[in-house]
């Protein structure tokens, strides 16, 4: 065996995959998994844990894999994560663990997400689930949000022997994980539902269509509702628009939209109610995840997709393997490319965008070189569809509805780092709420840190 | 889940109904919306809030069988429940928060279209609680469709039937009658309420503008989640892209762009539901829905 190169990941043929909304990626099987694992070196000062947010003992779960022990390897992941089965599928490995490899420096790194998907999804399959606390301490927290930052800090409360109650506004439970990430890249079913019930089997309890500053109010919670303690898991998710001319034509989505008709009201299938405009000829703007998940979902639902972004393949900041995919499946990347119009015909609807090239210039505050216009480069692209992909920021509902609780000139809730303290007493946040629009793993390690920090704090009180 | 408590049909097509919902029932509002999706596989339907009972937690809805939805709605029964009902959304109408002094001192107008009336009544009835007096008109393409009359008429100072033929109370559509009102009968308005078809409320808001008179309307464009964070609500307010959801639904009718929020609730309604929708109401369904003929 060549230890330079990994095990490779079976994955659907592109020709299919283009036109099922199944998993892309089939993952490892055991044999499989135990051979990448040899190629690990169990370092005795790995470098990987260093590049992981929540510092996996990632060459002590290696190791039980490449020893055939995968439930031991299970509770090894299971002390620092929630949700490996959704961080070994989505976390952006290439700049985090894997990037500090050891193996990297000559080679390919070890595949570690891939074999802590193959550690989670074998113990979904064998019906491994976490343990609920033996003691409750009569403490009541309520944490807002059932995504990523939410799911974790119930659990690892819920672990500590709290009650608590998680209250999320839309109908299903889980965040972007739900509404968000397409099917094909995190099927919902299997293994979203798992996580989402392995935190119910610790106790905690989940109110759905409870919308926290309208429904009640975060106030209200610790007032008349007898919660000692809130952590706010609320991501982000007010969708950007550029304000060109034509953006509120019929046929221009926010990938939130898009990405929510089609996941969390699974529109395409035909038989749920809910309808989407799948589009014929779609142009995504943008160039992250999102946008990446967008553009492969109207591939998928039958369309001809155009990616239109303003910087060049190096900025693009999508994970490379989501890129790989997009490109394999036959996504058009329009690179160094920005919008100035939507046309739009008669009746309203989309009809093409004006598009002017650009040039990387001087680097800006962000350190990427600044795209500029190239003057007189404008251009027609023929379309019935446009999806704004352009990042997303905090709802200010609760922030507006919560006394003494600070925002930033971003409207992130300020917390600290440490324990998701915010300004007000006994006010807790984390995840995307608190940083903006950013990874999994960073909202799951802020639950767990907030997690901690309410244990703190009601013990003490 | 959320168990329906009563049904009573109003009108041809036009059904009510109060819902089991404690937690929206203790917080809404006149002026704000919940969302309903009857089942697993059901839409996420936005509907205002028409009347709630804090005590025995239930929030009244009222809707028209319009479409493949709605006309499934309309196939549930008391005893049966909704997956989810989530709410309340949407901001609450401006009237509850401005001074009582102030408000005391104005008269208020509001016009309801169709089924827009239904929304319109928990607003008069909660000016009425509080011991203002207004007026209010409901209009209709017919008799048939002409809800809530009786209820609206034990809160509204004066209440004036419009129908577009003539079939009850004033022949004409309900900007005939503002006009009626305001230059036949000498009638002084500081503030128009407005609360139906988009067609109705672009034309209604179009003669209050030459009238001087200051004008809110409802807007209720296509949704999804209902909390801002799909944007398929984006409307146009005075040159600023608002969020009906969180930011409305109501605004000033002066600065709305009806026209832009007209198309783009076409989207969806030029596939299967305008089929529907021409089956079932006929050529009227171009007007706006209600037949209120707003669309002169
Ligand atoms: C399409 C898409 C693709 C992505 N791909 C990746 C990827 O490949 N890898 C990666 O690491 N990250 C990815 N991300 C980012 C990642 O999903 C987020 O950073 C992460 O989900 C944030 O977690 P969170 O718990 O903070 O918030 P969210 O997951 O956003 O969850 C917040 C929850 O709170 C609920 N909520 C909001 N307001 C209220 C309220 N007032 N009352 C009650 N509930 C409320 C929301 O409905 C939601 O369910 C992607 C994001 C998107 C949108
Ligand atoms: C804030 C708000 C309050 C509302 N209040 C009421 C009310 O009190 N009573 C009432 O009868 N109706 C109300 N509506 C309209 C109601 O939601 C629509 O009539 C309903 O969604 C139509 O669904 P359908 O499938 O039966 O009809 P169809 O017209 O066949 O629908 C076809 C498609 O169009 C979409 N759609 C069509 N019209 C609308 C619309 N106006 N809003 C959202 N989506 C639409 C639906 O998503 C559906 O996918 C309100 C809408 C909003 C936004
Ligand atoms: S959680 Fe993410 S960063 Fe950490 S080891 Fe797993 S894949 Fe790597
Ligand atoms: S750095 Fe690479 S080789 Fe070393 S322990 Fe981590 S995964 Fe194994
Ligand atoms: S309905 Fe999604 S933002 Fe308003």
């Amino acid at each position: 065996m060549d230890m330079l190169t990994r095990i490779p990941v079976r994955e659907q043929d592109p020709k299919v995959r283009a036109k099922n909304f199944e998993e892309v990626c089939l993952g490892y099987n055991q044999e499989e998994a135990q051979i990448e694992a040899t190629r690990c070196l169990k370092c005795k000062n790995a470098k990987c844990i260093t590049g992981c947010p929540v510092s996996i003992d990632i060459p002590g779960f290696i190791r039980e894999v490449e020893a055939g022990n995968i439930e031991e390897a299970y509770h090894v992941i299971s002390q620092y994560s929630a949700l490996p089965a959704v961080c070994g599928r989505v976390c952006p490995q290439e700049s985090q663990c894997e990037e500090r490899c050891i193996r990297g420096i000559k080679g390919e790194p070890v595949s570690i997400g891939k074999l802590e998907r193959f550690v989670a999804d074998w113990a979904r399959e064998n019906g491994i689930q976490p343990k609920a606390a033996e003691v409750k301490n009569g403490k009541k927290v309520a944490v807002i949000g059932s995504g990523p930052a939410g799911l974790t800090c119930a659990g690892d409360l819920a672990k500590l022997g709290y009650d608590v109650t998680i209250f999320e506004a839309l109908h299903e439970a889980g965040g972007v994980l739900t509404y968000g990430i397409p099917e094909f890249r995190l099927p919902k079913d299997t293994v979203v539902q798992s996580e989402i019930e392995n935190v119910k089997v610790l106790g905690v309890k989940i109110e759905t269509n409870v919308v926290i500053g309208k429904s009640t109010t975060v106030d209200e919670l610790l007032e008349d509702e007898g919660f000692d303690a809130v952590f706010i898991g609320s991501g982000a998710g007010l969708p950007k628009f550029m304000g060109i001319p034509g953006e509120n034509a019929n046929g221009v989505f926010s990938a939130n939209e898009y990405l929510t008709r089609n996941n969390l009201m699974k529109a395409f299938d035909v038989s749920y109610d809910t309808p989407i405009v799948a589009g014929k000829k779609v142009a995504v703007v943008g160039g992250g995840n999102v946008a990446m998940d967008a553009a492969r979902t109207a591939l998928r639902l039958g369309a001809e997709v155009h990616i239109v972004y303003r910087r060049s393949e190096s900025e693009l900041p999508a994970r490379v393997e989501e890129v790989h995919h997009a490109k394999e499946e036959g996504i058009i990347f329009d690179l160094l490319t920005n919008p100035k119009e939507i046309l739009v015909d008669e009746k309203g609807w989309v009809k093409g965008m004006t598009c002017v090239k650009m040039d990387l210039g001087e680097p800006d505050a962000s350190g990427r070189r600044r795209p500029v216009e190239v003057p007189g480069s404008e251009f027609e692209l023929e379309l019935d569809t446009v999806i704004m992909s352009l990042g997303t920021s905090p709802n200010p509902l609760i922030s507006s509805t919560t006394h003494g609780l600070d925002i930033n000139k971003y409207k992130c809730i300020i917390a600290d780092e440490e324990k998701g303290q915010t300004s007000k007493e006994g006010v807790y946040a984390g995840g995307d709420a608190v940083t903006g629009a950013a990874t999994v793993i960073l909202a799951m390690g802020a639950g767990k840190a907030a997690a901690k920090g309410i244990d703190e704090y009601l013990t003490n009180k | 889940m959320f168990t329906i408590r009563k049904k009573e049909l109003l009108a041809n097509n036009i059904y009510l109904m109060d819902i089991e919902a404690p937690r929206v029932a203790k917080s809404c509002h006149p002026g704000q919306f919940v969302i309903v999706k009857m089942d697993e596989k059901g839409e996420r339907i936005p509907l205002t809030i028409c009347d709630y009972d804090r005590e025995a937690g239930t929030v009244a809805i009222v809707f028209q069988a319009v479409g493949e939805s709605t006309k499934r709605m309309a196939d549930y029964e008391v005893g049966d429940t909704f997956r989810d009902f989530s709410g309340p959304l949407g901001c609450k109408s401006e009237l509850i928060d401005e001074d009582p002094e102030e408000l005391k001192k104005k008269s208020i107008l509001f016009v309801a279209g169709g089924v827009g009336t239904a929304p319109v009544y928990p607003q008069v009835k909660w000016m009425h609680e509080q011991g203002y007096n207004v007026d209010c008109i409901i209009g209709a393409r017919n008799k048939d469709l002409i809800i809530l009359e009786e209820e609206m008429k034990k809160v509204a100072r004066n209440v004036y039937v419009a129908t577009d033929d003539g079939s009850y109370g004033f022949k004409g559509n309900v900007n005939d009658k503002i006009k009626d009102l305001v230059n036949n009968e000498g009638k002084h308005y500081d503030h128009v309420i407005a609360i139906g078809p988009i067609i109705m409320m672009k034309f209604v808001s179009i003669l209050t503008k030459e009238l001087g008179i200051p004008t809110t309307v409802s807007m209720n464009p296509i949704m999804v989640d209902g909390t801002g964070m799909c944007g398929a609500c984006r409307l146009t307010v005075g040159g600023e892209v608002k969020f009906a959801c969180v930011d409305g639904p109501e605004f000033d009718g002066h600065l709305v762009d009806f026209d832009e929020s007209m198309k783009r609730q076409q989207m969806y309604k030029t596939q299967e539901g305008r089929e529907i929708l021409k089956e079932k109401e006929g050529a009227t369904h171009k007007n706006g829905g209600c037949g209120c003929g707003g669309n002169d």
